[in-house]
């Protein structure tokens, strides 16, 4: 079985007595042809891995491979030390976890691509500062990133989640949306306060385009994932107040895949267009791709 | 059977930066690696249009190569790949072009030596890969399944004899694609599988059909 829209994954549960999660924990358990335990236990390891890449990250101050961040994260920490933020602790969590996550990721170190690694930092900072925050038990903690998963599948079957098919709408903001479905779980809230978290989160993001500078995901990737995981915070507070989307969840992801084909490929990982064609951008490309450069990178 | 599952879209664990230029591309060269089935000496690895213009800034091409020398998305070895290579004396080559009538992130990878090959293969998001054509024949494997691929002769009856040795392992077949070039000639079949299929099994099928190619490709 396969839920192939929002809508029905809506009808499943109005006629069940189930929860999102063990809807569709049944469902890969039987695409999959593999037991609970099993499919659990893979979404556990997922899930270290994300507590494991924070946990590096945070400390690391080591450059990035294209040389222009990795040191941002520590930084904000430090900041926090010193003057902690004026929103709260879970705000403060919520930003370094997601610089963390994709300052790692820039530096070749291992991280969950959730759904990509472009993407890596926005589920886990949400997600795991809320764990953190209030004190979520494993169980749970594995439910809510199987609905991550679920959110995140039913929009990559319309909308391939990859910058050079549809933009960073496709990476981030399916992110984002999974993120705040997650965490509208999370706080118990009912399917239609999930969807529209996901619905507001993707209304917001759609067009964004996918424009590394020099073809590394450092430069806006790094420093997006953190406001893209605030932006999944905004969706489920709104959504969580009985605020509504106009348009419903699954014409959202028609949008995204039509914007997506409309945009120009120069704006879908490229480096074509946008920010990687800055006056900036190309004299730093100029300075950095030469014979010296790559081969340095070789080494 | 391409749908991404949930595990998919949550994972896979693995070195940064792209999960389509990075650990495709380290997926891509681990099917490629499998698919040639022989020892790699000489390999031109041509990097299209999105995996061109960033390929290097991602990693692709230290990916690709991690593949090909067998390693795994998450191995951390990725990020030094090239002195791996270096000792693995394999002569390698990249070369990057721009076409739009391909994926966006197409990529073609030729051996040569005794035997030459060509493997065309495409990053399709989130990690996931296909490999698309062997040669001249198109094909569709994408390393979720344990896969037989054959090249053999266009003549009435090969299909049932290779689902017959298939069925008496009591193997269920996930998908079966079979495609011709013109009648008679060599016909490319691809079987996914449920489960692992045995040695025994394997040789019954190329005694019953003598492809000219055959390969059994585990599941990544």
């Amino acid at each position: 079985m396969q839920i192939k829209t929002f809508e029905e994954l809506k009808k499943i549960l109005k006629n069940s007595n189930k929860e999102i999660f063990e809807i569709a924990q049944e469902m890969e358990c039987q695409n999959l042809d593999i037991t609970k335990e099993d499919f659990r236990q893979s979404v556990k390891k997922t899930l270290n891995a994300m507590k494991d890449a924070i946990k590096n990250g945070l400390i690391n101050n080591q450059i990035t491979n294209g040389k222009m961040g990795g040191q941002d994260c520590v930084k904000l920490v430090k900041k926090y030390k010193e003057k902690p933020s004026v929103f709260s602790k879970l705000f403060e969590k919520i930003l370094t976890y997601a610089l963390a996550t994709s300052e790692e990721n820039a530096r070749m170190g291992k991280i969950a691509a959730c759904p990509t690694a472009g993407a890596c930092g926005i589920v886990p900072s949400v997600l795991i500062s809320l764990f953190e925050e209030f004190n979520i038990n494993t169980d749970k903690q594995i439910n809510s990133l199987i609905v991550a998963g679920l959110i995140g599948k039913i929009i990559s079957q319309k909308v391939k989640p990859a910058g050079a098919v549809a933009g960073c709408q496709a990476e981030c903001g399916t992110a984002a949306a999974m993120a705040a479905g997650a965490a509208a779980y999370l706080f118990d809230y009912n399917i239609d306060i999930i969807l529209n978290s996901v619905s507001l989160c993707l209304k917001n993001i759609l067009g964004l385009t996918c424009d590394p500078v020099r073809g590394f995901v450092e430069v806006p990737c790094i420093k997006r994932n953190p406001f893209m995981a605030i932006h999944a915070i905004t969706a489920v507070e709104l959504a969580s107040a009985g605020i509504e989307s106009v348009i419903p969840t699954d014409e959202v992801v028609d949008a995204m895949e039509q914007t997506g084909a409309l945009m120009s490929p120069s704006l879908k990982e490229s480096s074509l267009a946008g920010l990687a064609k800055t006056k900036t951008a190309i004299i730093m490309s100029k300075a950095c791709f030469t014979k010296k450069y790559y081969s340095e990178l070789k080494d | 059977m391409n749908e991404a599952s949930i595990l998919d879209i949550i994972s896979p664990v693995m070195v940064g930066p792209s999960s389509s230029h990075t650990a495709g591309a380290v997926k891509i060269g681990l099917l490629a690696k499998n698919i040639y089935g022989r020892k790699i000496k000489d390999v031109v690895i041509t990097l299209y249009n999105s995996y061109a213009q960033t390929g290097i800034g991602h990693g692709s091409d230290k990916g690709i190569l991690a593949g090909l020398l067998g390693f795994g998305v998450d191995n951390i070895i990725i990020k030094d790949i090239f002195n791996s290579i270096e000792a693995s004396k394999i002569k390698y080559r990249f070369e990057y072009e721009e076409n739009f009538s391909y994926h966006p992130n197409a990529v073609d990878i030729k051996f040569s030596g005794e035997v030459e090959m060509k493997i065309s293969a495409q990053s399709i998001g989130g990690g996931e890969v296909q490999i698309v054509k062997i040669d001249d024949f198109d094909v569709n494997i994408n390393g979720k399944y344990n896969s037989i691929i054959l090249v053999i002769d266009d003549t009435i009856g090969h299909i049932s004899k290779i689902t017959s040795v298939i069925q008496k392992y009591n193997i269920n077949i996930a998908s079966i694609n079979c495609e011709r070039k013109s009648k008679g000639q060599n016909a490319t079949c691809c079987i996914s599988l449920d489960s692992e299929i045995s040695h025994s099994a394997l040789l019954e099928i190329e005694k019953e059909t003598k492809p000219k190619l055959m390969r059994y490709i585990k599941k990544l």
